[in-house]
């Protein structure tokens, strides 16, 4: 089983965030692992422990593949440390600005040439907040879309992988062969933390960093001049005025049920 | 004469109300064409429920396939449509299967994406709220047809009457989107109450109510309103995860929103800070939740709520 989890560098989810023309400001803030991207790194490896069990060299691997700048190595290093076998970065000046569509392609080019049998995803990165990297990459391969998991069960011998889908709409039971494109919810496990092994063992592990040419794709088809769209103007909203606080002194929800039916929003 | 297709969101037989809004959307840019793409034989009933909405022309394509295959199945008939009828731009409500829908579309008639937009110029400038509501950014799409993903509740619309003209289509499914099958289907059960990204007022409840939401609930139902969660409560089991408002959960922007026992992370004022009023109960008077009240109480919801649904419930009888 070769499994390969797409993982992203994403500005902290804690931080307050910066545009600079239109564009998010990464340098101003933290960078750090896809919280989201955790999950399916865990999933991955609660599915290639079981089958390296006992044997001295895995040959049930997990590759991390990202795309970004040359500091993502920082989390995909976090990635490592949790117990992924090695992992791939796509660097390229000219992919700054790509969008979903240009992402998707660099990712799924890579994926190609990897002899995969499944590729995890998160279901969204927390700062473009799209959700729709992995169902793309399923177009584009021409594999099974299994998105949205918060159960996955892999049949290694049956070649063969199900999962429970989870979204507003309800529960899907789905199956397909492999190999399939997964991307998981976070209700999905609990990730580890890396332990102090796993940190050290990372360090010795391999990042493969490839320009676009080393994946076979041409710079004029990514980036920020050939973006299939294109930002206008970004503005910061006005901050929310501050309101009124007061301390319930016994006819607090006297005060709160005044104040709405003033505004008279019932 | 210029059309924006619409793709129509249905379940059960009925037509989600997100259908009414893309037509009201659409309707700016060019005539309105629906598609409808339902299990054989549903068509007819779901388009006649379009006929309150300004909507010129329905395609109706039928097929078992869309419920066996989903999304991918879904995602070539949509695309086939596209090709064969070039409409100015394809309109799809914001979820998670019609953001998928959209984003196998894009790649498949290599046209550009824009997700979650919350406004729609006549010249097809969206704009978008991100970074939970701290910003306002405008895009357009530059390749192919404009693919554009619209957020539930975004626009008001006033229903009136259309004669649209019904046209049946047949689309090919690809043995690639067969690769998948859906064995079963539970669709998520529908409390009495509205729908959170939809309702008018939200209460949502955290860590604060100790895991008995009761109260919440209560004060909701005094107000008709949707309840939502915090995260910490959603990942104790106390409320279901599709309740959750946040960054990983659900954005909404009621008229108002009541925040009780929830302290106002960052990840969770993504998803609830463009709320037009926002009222918080919180005991801590530091809880950064306070910074963006109109009113904040400070003091113990178990106290707060009963008195304030009490007053509200003796104004409503009164
Ligand atoms: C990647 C990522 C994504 C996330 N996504 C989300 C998300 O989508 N949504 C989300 O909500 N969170 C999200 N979080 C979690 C978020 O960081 C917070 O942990 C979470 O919002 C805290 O929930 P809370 O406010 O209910 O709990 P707490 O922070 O523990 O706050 C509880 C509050 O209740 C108050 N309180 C206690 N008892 C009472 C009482 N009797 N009466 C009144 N007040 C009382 C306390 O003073 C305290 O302020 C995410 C985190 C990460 C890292
Ligand atoms: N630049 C990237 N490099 C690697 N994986 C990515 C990248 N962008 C998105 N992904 C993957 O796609 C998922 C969904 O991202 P998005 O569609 O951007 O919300 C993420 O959780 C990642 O698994």
């Amino acid at each position: 089983m070769k499994i390969a989890v797409c993982v992203k560098q994403v500005p902290d989810s804690w931080a307050e965030k910066k545009m600079i023309n239109g564009l998010l400001d990464r340098a101003g803030v933290d960078a750090v692992l896809n919280d989201l991207d955790e999950y399916a790194i865990e999933e991955a490896l609660r599915i290639v422990e079981p089958l390296n069990e006992g044997s001295e060299t895995p040959t049930h691997t997990i590759t991390l593949i990202s795309m970004g700048p040359d500091r993502a190595t920082e989390a995909i290093r976090k990635g490592l440390s949790m117990g992924a076998h090695d992992a791939t970065l796509i660097s390229d000046s000219a992919l700054a600005g790509s969008d979903a569509l240009a992402t998707s392609k660099v990712l799924a080019e890579t994926i190609k040439s990897g002899g995969y049998d499944l590729v995890f995803c998160g279901t969204e990165s927390t700062d473009a907040r799209m959700s729709v990297i992995p169902a793309m990459l399923a177009e584009r391969l021409g594999w099974a879309q299994l998105t949205f998991a918060g159960v996955v069960k892999v049949d290694v011998s049956g070649n063969k992988v199900e999962i429970d889908r989870m979204t507003d709409a309800g529960v899907e039971s789905m199956s397909a062969n492999l190999p399939a494109v997964i991307s998981v919810i976070e209700k999905i496990n609990e990730p580890r933390y890396p332990s102090f092994k796993g940190i050290m063992a990372s360090k010795k592990k391999t990042i493969n960093t490839k320009s676009l040419s080393d994946v076979g794709v041409s710079a004029s088809e990514v980036g920020l001049a050939t973006a299939w769209s294109v930002v206008d103007d970004a503005a910061a909203r006005p901050p929310r005025e501050k309101g009124e606080k007061v301390e319930d002194a016994g006819n607090g929800g006297d005060k709160l049920a005044e104040f709405i039916l003033e505004k008279r929003i019932v | 004469m210029s059309n924006v297709l619409i793709l129509v969101d249905h379940a059960s037989g009925n037509i989600s109300k997100t259908a009414g809004e893309l037509a009201a959307f659409g309707k700016r840019i060019g005539g309105v064409t629906a598609l409808v793409l339902a299990e054989p034989g549903s068509g007819a009933v779901i388009a006649d429920q379009l006929k309150t909405f300004e909507i010129e022309k329905i395609l109706i394509a039928e097929s078992a396939e869309f419920a066996i295959h989903g999304i991918p199945a879904i995602a070539d008939a949509v695309a086939s449509v596209l090709a064969s009828h070039s409409p100015k731009a394809l309109l799809i409500s914001t979820s998670a299967r019609g953001k998928e829908i959209a984003a196998r579309v894009a790649v498949k008639s290599n046209s550009g994406l824009i997700t979650d937009a919350i406004d729609l110029s006549e010249n097809l400038i969206a704009t978008q709220s991100i970074f939970g509501g701290s910003f306002n950014v405008h895009s357009h799409v530059k390749t192919g047809t404009p693919i554009i993903t619209i957020r539930p509740s975004a626009i008001d619309f006033t229903a009136t009457s259309s004669n649209p003209t019904i046209e049946n289509v047949t689309v090919e499914i690809s043995d690639v989107a067969k690769l998948v099958s859906i064995n079963n289907m539970q669709p998520a059960v529908k409390g009495g109450r509205p729908e959170l990204t939809e309702a008018k007022i939200v209460v949502s409840g955290g860590r604060g109510t100790n895991g008995d939401f009761s109260r919440v609930e209560s004060f909701a139902d005094s107000l008709g309103a949707a309840v939502g969660a915090s995260r910490a409560a959603t990942d104790a089991g106390w409320y279901p995860h599709t309740h959750q408002v946040g960054q990983t959960g659900k954005t909404v922007s009621p008229q108002l929103y009541v925040a009780c026992g929830i302290s106002g992370a960052i990840q969770h004022r993504a998803g609830m800070q463009t709320s037009k009023t926002i009222i918080a109960v919180n005991k801590d008077p530091e809880a950064p939740i306070f910074d963006l009240a109109d009113l904040g109480i400070v003091g113990d919801l178990f106290a707060v709520l009963p008195q304030a649904e009490a007053a509200i419930n003796a104004k409503k009888h009164g």
